[in-house]
């Protein structure tokens, strides 16, 4: 099998990967860094996110406006300490991503412009056009090329950590053009693999959202936390699930249903005027809003469209020339995939699955319990988002914490003697994968991915309940025994097998929904976007105002336990939006 | 919802078992608003799972998905089915790149260009604190900010019948991206990128045929940038550029 020794390795190539191989690199030269990552690093699903990041930079805003918004807006489940951490820390990396060239958009004066994102008080989001994500992830991987110590290896496919005396040693990946098993030992690994919302039918997530990296830390006795808190963007393209973004209604779109009605003042976030005003009606936070679209759609006040029950999100009173200049992609996006343009004419949108705001546990600092082992982005549960993100929190994350992760990592490998190769479980690990090649018999990847997606949505949706729940939990453990059994490969051959691939990341999904359905089942509260209907409808502060805790059991379900939030100066309170308010001047 | 029956024809390869790529068709069911992209997925999920292909957003972002649809360089997510049917389509890799598995080109050639150009910021002596953002006005952004929006798809390449004779040629995409920062006015690394650009494979490698601009998805007229550069090259040539060009900061 073929060694590549190195310091640092680096899974996924979003913008929290490179932004972990640039601060590893900049910290200290010398460092063998591997970038590796199961696409080309511009495809990575940074490149999709729309609306922009979050970073104090107005007058009239400040840090502990966007500290209140954020712990509010995550229902009190953040751990405070983190999101100091990371309120303090936003502007700067929009700076210097600013000093890498990413194109912000300005006002007329050339400052930097930023919009209103929602449940925020003042305008914070640094946005450019509506592709903000798309920028920052070219400008992250344009300079990283900056940089001769970052090694890239595109299109491998980590399958496998490799774990010697309690540390991780490795990784064991797959080069997909090749199809041949790749040792890289090391002496840190940063896991930046996104999140997992493939695992629900309807979604906002590129293919490649499956969860590989939750799943990696998972099957090694680390914990997934808060997996239960799975976000529903509240305006995606029905069947589909195209995003059209919030940015949308921070630039003053609003929301009605059948009747032409915006229904969120009946949802407490009115009253509708004036409008637009900060944290009210359609810029209330995701979670509301997708819940009041499940009980419009029960009321049988949704429209009815080819792809399902849908709302409208209707843009026409902006105008065309700020519509063109500042949602030049939904505009595309909306004529291709929806036949509509948002200038003359509603977008129909419903919510879809967006965002994991749990997963792999770590502390502040990025470290995960098992040593060596850091975690960013989506992939982690850094302890940010609590029971709801906000939106734009999760572009400033990316860089933030990346960033505290590649120097974590670099630390690290500075202090720790050069490991063994730990070539026995990599050849352990190998022959299981190439096993999994070889199969003749079974039943098909997409048979069961599909099944596994229905199940998610019909039990884990945006409302829940006991008897839902636990027939999920039961439905994926059968799909689990499903998998072991064994999937059948048309493709056996090894060059650019995705079949093949595809039935590795079907292993991780399901896991990892099963540590979702399970911590959902064990919260019998509603917070955030955990929301149930069989009696457990307040939230429960005395009981569960405590994150998750998903403890992989072999092949039977997880153990769920609890631990404690670390509250530091913001007292949990009643959640409030909507209600009287000025109106907000745009810029 | 599937209401028609299309036939799709995908160009089939693999190195360890064929001589030469073949062609293999399936019918598959569709629906009106069933992108390319979803037609391949069909396949992939019901008919053939052998099926090699590269998709990720579906969105028409992340650039991955580029196929010569009947002879044409698409987006696979942005192409609808119903747009080729009654006829059948024809799905085959991307021309001028080699093939390394069915409709999966080999990229690294492209992505070795991409990082000659020096495409990062090359920031001048600047006076504004570190910690702070330079100002841009929407004025100066302008100059570059449509050839910012290149998402790296190749559709330029498979269009460009000079990377088809030379495949040493930078090219469009890459050309544009140099463009890009060169135009910037943050930027001060016009020097560092000269050699590239004034190369026989650089600029002067275009012959003017525009079909990179055609087919480009996302407005960038890499066409432009590079005969714009053209202009720019000839004068450097002469020693002319340094006078006459603003760059970098002006307004």
């Amino acid at each position: 099998m073929e060694v590549i020794r190195c310091d640092v390795v680096v899974v996924g190539g979003g913008g929290a990967g490179l932004r972990a191989a640039i601060a590893a690199a900049e910290a200290d030269p010398t460092l063998r860094l591997a970038l590796v990552s199961k696409v080309v690093p511009m495809r990575s699903h940074t490149v999709a996110a729309e609306g922009g990041s979050a970073g104090v930079i107005r007058g009239d805003d400040s840090l502990d406006q966007h500290f209140e918004d954020t712990v509010s807006g995550g229902d009190w489940l953040c751990d405070q300490d983190a999101v100091q951490y990371f309120v303090e820390h936003c502007t700067e990396e929009m700076v210097q991503l600013e000093r890498w060239g990413c194109p912000w958009s300005r006002q007329d004066d050339g400052r930097v412009n930023v919009r209103f994102f929602g449940g925020m008080k003042v305008q914070r989001t640094w946005f450019a056009a509506d592709k903000s994500g798309f920028h920052m992830l070219h400008t992250l991987f344009q300079t990283s090329l900056r940089y001769p110590s970052i090694r890239r290896y595109d299109e491998f496919f980590v399958a496998e950590l490799l774990v010697e005396d309690g540390r991780v040693q490795g990784v064991l990946a797959l080069q997909i053009a090749t199809g041949q098993p790749v040792l890289f030992a090391c002496s840190a690994v940063v896991l930046c693999t996104g999140g997992a919302g493939r695992v629900y039918r309807q979604n906002t997530n590129a293919g490649i959202v499956t969860g590989d990296g939750m799943g990696l830390a998972y099957r090694h006795g680390v914990a997934l936390r808060d997996m239960e808190f799975v976000q529903y963007h509240p305006t995606a393209l029905p069947g589909t699930g195209i995003l059209i973004t919030e940015g949308c209604r921070g630039e003053g779109a609003i929301l009605v249903n059948r009747h032409g009605h915006r229904y969120l003042q009946d949802y407490g976030l009115g009253p509708p005027e004036p409008w637009p005003r900060a944290k009210a009606m359609e810029l209330g936070p995701r979670d509301r809003l997708s819940q009041a679209f499940w009980h419009e759609e029960r009321k049988g006040h949704t429209l009815d469209t080819p792809q399902g029950a849908a709302v409208h999100l209707d843009l026409r009173h902006l105008g065309a020339q700020k519509i063109h200049e500042r949602l030049p992609l939904i505009t595309e996006m909306a004529r291709t995939f929806a036949g509509v343009d948002p200038v003359s004419a509603p977008i129909p949108v419903r919510p879809a699955v967006h965002y994991t705001m749990g997963g792999i546990a770590c502390n502040r600092h990025t470290e995960t319990a098992l040593p060596g082992l850091y975690a960013a982005g989506e992939c982690a549960s850094v302890g940010i988002h609590g029971a709801n993100r906000l939106g734009s929190n999760s572009l400033a994350e990316i860089v933030v914490f990346g960033k505290v992760a590649g120097l974590q990592a670099a630390a690290c490998a500075r202090q720790q003697p050069v490991p063994a190769v730990p070539q026995r479980q990599a050849e352990a690990a190998a022959a299981t994968l190439l096993a999994l090649r070889g199969r003749e018999h079974g039943e098909r990847v997409a048979t069961l991915r599909d099944e596994l997606g229905d199940c998610m949505e019909a039990g884990v949706g945006i409302f829940r309940d006991e008897s839902g729940m636990r027939a999920a939990c039961d439905k994926i453990a059968q799909l689990r025994e499903r998998w072991r059994a064994g999937v059948r490969l048309d493709d056996r051959s090894r060059v650019f097998n995705t079949e093949w691939l595809s039935a590795i990341e079907l292993g991780f999904m399901l896991e990892v929904a099963e540590a979702m359905a399970h911590a959902a089942l064990a919260r019998r509260e509603s917070r955030g976007a955990h929301v149930r209907m069989d009696g457990y409808g307040a939230r429960d502060d005395a009981n569960f105002l405590a994150h998750s805790l998903a403890w992989r059991q072999g092949d039977g379900p997880p153990r769920i336990s609890h631990a404690p939030v670390h509250i530091t100066r913001l007292p949990p309170q009643a959640r409030h939006y909507g209600g009287a308010g000025d109106k907000a001047v745009l810029t | 919802m599937h209401t028609r029956q299309i036939e799709i024809e995908c160009l089939r390869y693999d190195p360890e078992r064929d001589e030469a790529p073949r062609w293999q068709s399936w019918q598959v069911p569709f629906s009106d608003d069933m992108s390319v992209l979803q037609g391949l997925q069909y396949i992939k999920d019901h008919l053939d799972g052998s099926l090699s292909f590269r998709w990720s957003c579906r969105m028409a972002i992340c650039g991955s998905c580029g196929h010569m649809l009947n002879g044409e360089p698409r987006l696979s997510c942005q192409a609808f089915l119903r747009d080729y049917f009654p006829a059948k389509l024809r799905v085959e890799p991307l021309q001028h790149f080699p093939i390394l598995r069915d409709l999966v080109v080999d990229q690294s050639a492209f992505l070795d260009k991409l990082a000659s150009v020096k495409p990062w910021l090359i920031p001048k002596p600047n006076p504004a604190p570190a910690d702070e953002a330079q100002r841009q006005t929407p004025r100066q952004m302008a100059k570059y900010y449509a050839y910012s929006q290149c998402i790296n798809c190749l559709l330029c390449y498979a269009a460009c019948p000079q990377v088809g004779l030379d495949s040493g040629f930078t090219g469009p995409a890459a050309l544009a991206l140099l463009h890009r920062y060169n135009a910037d006015s943050r930027d001060a690394g016009w020097d560092q990128r000269r050699e590239v650009l004034n190369a026989e494979q650089g600029v002067w490698g275009c012959t003017l045929v525009g079909y990179c601009s055609e087919v480009c998805p996302k407005g960038v007229d890499p066409a432009h940038a590079i005969n714009q550069n053209k202009v720019n090259s000839t004068l450097d040539y002469f020693g002319l550029l340094r006078l006459m060009m603003p760059r970098g900061g002006d307004t």
